[in-house]
């Protein structure tokens, strides 16, 4: 059990980075393209080794399987939202950036 | 861990009003409305810190997700207006004073400053008057409401509370939100959406995919009340989003709901709330006396149809008017056999 524990505790650690760096994009990339790009990427891994650590270390079957629910949820709410904010903005047609 | 969570709850506080602060302040409208989003967001997890689910869940569902979509609604409409009314941009308005030259730009008026401040601290010392004067309770509530709980007829302290020892305020509540969808309703039509205009293929795919779940999830809401977080509110709040994606996404089936239906589904809740109250009293009881024996099914049905009115209220109020009739439906199809119809009657 403190095997699994320990496990679980290492996964919510990987995760956590990927929402920093998720922020962090958030923050610093140039247009609303990467942005989105940044924001539902970082997320969508970050949340599912913050959830696959928080299963390992859960007690009862069914929080697991809430879990899991949550992720799907989050992971179909995130990217519809995305590509839909992501086709808004085209549609106002902002140009996406480029380096040159 | 508790050290972890204390400064997380410290954090927590001062974010809390920075936001507001920053909300209030900001001239930017779509970003003072993003702000209070994320201002509703913190403060159900602030309501979680404070082992208060069923206001955290309130709190995300109706306090930041509806009220966040009523006020991007809002503010789509005023940006309609704005090409005419310009009057509304209030950073706009102070970048031109900002541009005049120093004699014509607004003065401060200083008395006005010493008035302002003046009424503050009296009403800011009425306020700690009448804070000192209030007798303290002689004992709390929390024990009282325990001690009772064998005859409320429900195992959720909150249920209990909201649908039994304080029913009347909960009744007033919903009559409250039912007088806001009136309000609306007889201000204004709600604004059409050109039939033509269909969803993409994701949104219709999401719509497809969420709203079964979610009216699932409200009913699990509403059930769930009786014994631990959730309820009529939480239900219903959940149903109006999916009410809010329907609107959204323009399906077809919204706009062919009989108004008829829409007003009974309206006034289901506050109807079936107040008959239930009245026929307490004539049960024998006072008024929303429940009998002992039968008070979890009469919450349960209460709560029910709440949930429902709650649900329909909100997604009307988000629609932003009352539904056409299907007469005036076929009347904007063929606007010239309107003009005929009111010619003959002219006639």
């Amino acid at each position: 059990m403190a095997f699994l524990h320990n496990l679980g505790t290492i996964c919510i650690l990987i995760g956590i980075p990927f929402f920093v760096s998720g922020t962090i994009g958030l923050l610093r990339f140039p247009d609303i393209y990467t942005r989105l790009h940044a924001l539902t990427k970082a997320d969508n891994v970050g949340l599912g080794f913050v959830v696959l650590g928080l299963a390992l270390q859960a007690e009862q079957w069914n929080t697991v399987a809430r879990l899991l629910l949550i992720w799907l949820l989050v992971l179909v709410a995130s990217s519809a939202s995305c590509h839909l904010v992501a086709r808004a903005a085209l549609r106002k047609k902002i140009q996406p950036w480029s380096r040159s | 861990m508790t050290d972890a969570m204390g400064i997380f709850d410290i954090m927590l506080a001062l974010v809390l009003p920075w936001l507001g602060w920053r909300l209030l302040a900001s001239p930017n409208l779509f970003r003072a409305v993003v702000l209070f989003i994320s201002l509703g967001l913190l403060m159900s997890l602030a309501w979680v810190r404070l082992h208060a689910p069923d206001v955290a869940l309130a709190e995300a569902a109706i306090g930041a997700g509806l009220t966040g979509a009523l006020f991007l609604s809002a503010l789509r409409r005023l940006e309609r207006l704005r090409d005419s009314e310009r009057r509304l941009d209030y950073a706009e308005k102070r970048e031109e004073e900002q541009n005049l030259p120093p004699e014509k730009r607004r003065k401060s008026k200083p008395v006005a400053y010493v008035l302002a401040l003046f009424l503050l601290s009296v009403f800011l010392l009425l306020l700690g008057g009448a804070l000192l004067k209030t007798p303290v309770a002689p004992g709390r509530l929390g024990p009282a409401v325990a001690g009772q709980m064998g005859q409320s007829g429900v195992q959720s302290r909150v249920t209990a509370v909201l649908l039994n020892f304080r029913g009347y305020d909960t009744l007033l509540e919903v009559m409250v939100l039912f007088l806001a969808a009136l309000g609306v309703w007889s201000l204004t039509r709600v604004r059409q959406t050109p039939q033509e205009k269909v969803p993409g293929p994701v949104l219709a795919t999401l719509v497809r995919l969420l709203v079964p779940l979610m009216i699932t999830v409200a009913g699990y809401l509403v059930w769930i009340g009786s014994s631990r977080a959730g309820g009529a509110f939480q239900g219903g709040a959940v149903l109006a989003a999916a009410g809010v994606l329907l609107l959204l996404a323009n399906v077809t089936v919204v706009r062919q709901i009989p108004s008829t239906l829409l007003r009974w589904a309206l006034v289901l809740g506050p109807l079936l709330f107040l008959l239930s109250a009245v026929a307490c009293m004539s049960i024998g009881g006072n008024l929303l006396e429940y009998p002992r024996q039968s008070a979890g099914s009469w919450i349960l049905l209460i709560e029910s149809a709440t949930a429902v009115s709650i649900g329909v209220t909100l997604a009307a109020l988000y629609a932003g008017g009352r539904p056409h009739e299907p007469a005036a439906r076929e009347a904007i199809v063929d606007k010239s056999a309107d003009t005929k119809v009111k010619n003959g009657e002219g006639a």
